[in-house]
């Protein structure tokens, strides 16, 4: 094993220790909230560590079988906060602006 | 040995620059466990979403070098460039109507000036009617 091939394993390998933490950090993120949201970004961060990793490995073994996943995920991986963003502006009615349309009435409160 | 050659170089370089992307994340992971409220974690999640992505795809297709690999790693991060705005402002719009933006952390909120503006007017205390998900928050008040 040459010099420079220790040297990438080494680079690769610290890579790796950071993104074990950036995935436990983030996970503990998901499981304390405090609102969904919250989650939902930590999920995005988390699809960001998978693709981050997927790309070290790829480096590492020298082969572009995980490209095509790569792909996948930073394609789809929008998806789930979009349809939870949606989902908690259906849920939560806590609205701090008040539409004009939907104001009651002078008098009718 | 005499000397690096390009190869060597490139696959130096390559390494390096997935590095940089694993720091990204790194980063953003520490700024998501640590700031105050759901605005300021976008912030730091973004960081990885985008420039870390590219720096990765730079680092992987400088070690590949094929242009098989160019095609599909320019595509992840054309993908990545297009959706994550899309999920971003969701999330961000869904932050300010429901009410979960930290308003004494602000400097300015340009869109509460257009809101007023626009005939909106500040509801009733909204801290009171937030469900049971934001109620038990633990750092969502000044620590």
């Amino acid at each position: 094993m040459s010099p420079v091939q220790v040297a990438v394993l080494v680079m690769v390998g610290i890579g790796a220790v950071l993104l074990v933490a950036a995935a436990s950090m983030t996970v503990a993120r998901m499981a304390r909230g405090p609102s969904s949201l919250d989650r939902v970004v930590a999920a995005d961060v988390l699809v960001a560590v998978v693709i981050a990793t997927l790309a070290a490995e790829a480096i590492v073994n020298d082969h572009t079988t995980t490209l095509p996943i790569m792909l996948v995920l930073s394609l789809l991986g929008f998806a789930g906060a979009v349809s939870i963003a949606r989902f908690v502006a259906e849920r939560d009615k806590a609205v701090r602006w008040e539409d004009p349309g939907t104001r009651p009435k002078d008098g009718a409160q | 040995m005499t000397g690096l050659s390009v190869a060597d170089v490139l696959d130096l370089l390559g390494a390096f620059l997935v590095l940089v992307g694993c720091f990204l994340c790194f980063a953003a992971a520490l700024g998501l466990l640590r700031f105050p409220d759901v605005v300021s974690r976008m912030h730091a999640a973004t960081k990885p979403q985008t420039l870390g992505l590219i720096v990765l795809a730079a680092g992987v297709e400088v070690s590949l070098r094929s242009w098989a690999s160019f095609g599909t790693l320019v595509l992840v991060a054309a993908f990545q460039l297009a959706t994550a705005p899309v999920s971003a402002h969701l999330v961000g719009r869904t932050v300010y109507r429901t009410d979960q933006v930290r308003h004494e952390l602000l400097v300015r909120d340009d869109l509460a000036r257009d809101l007023e503006a626009a005939g909106f007017r500040l509801g009733p205390a909204p801290e009171d009617e937030q469900g049971p998900d934001a109620a038990e928050g633990d750092d969502r008040r000044l620590s």
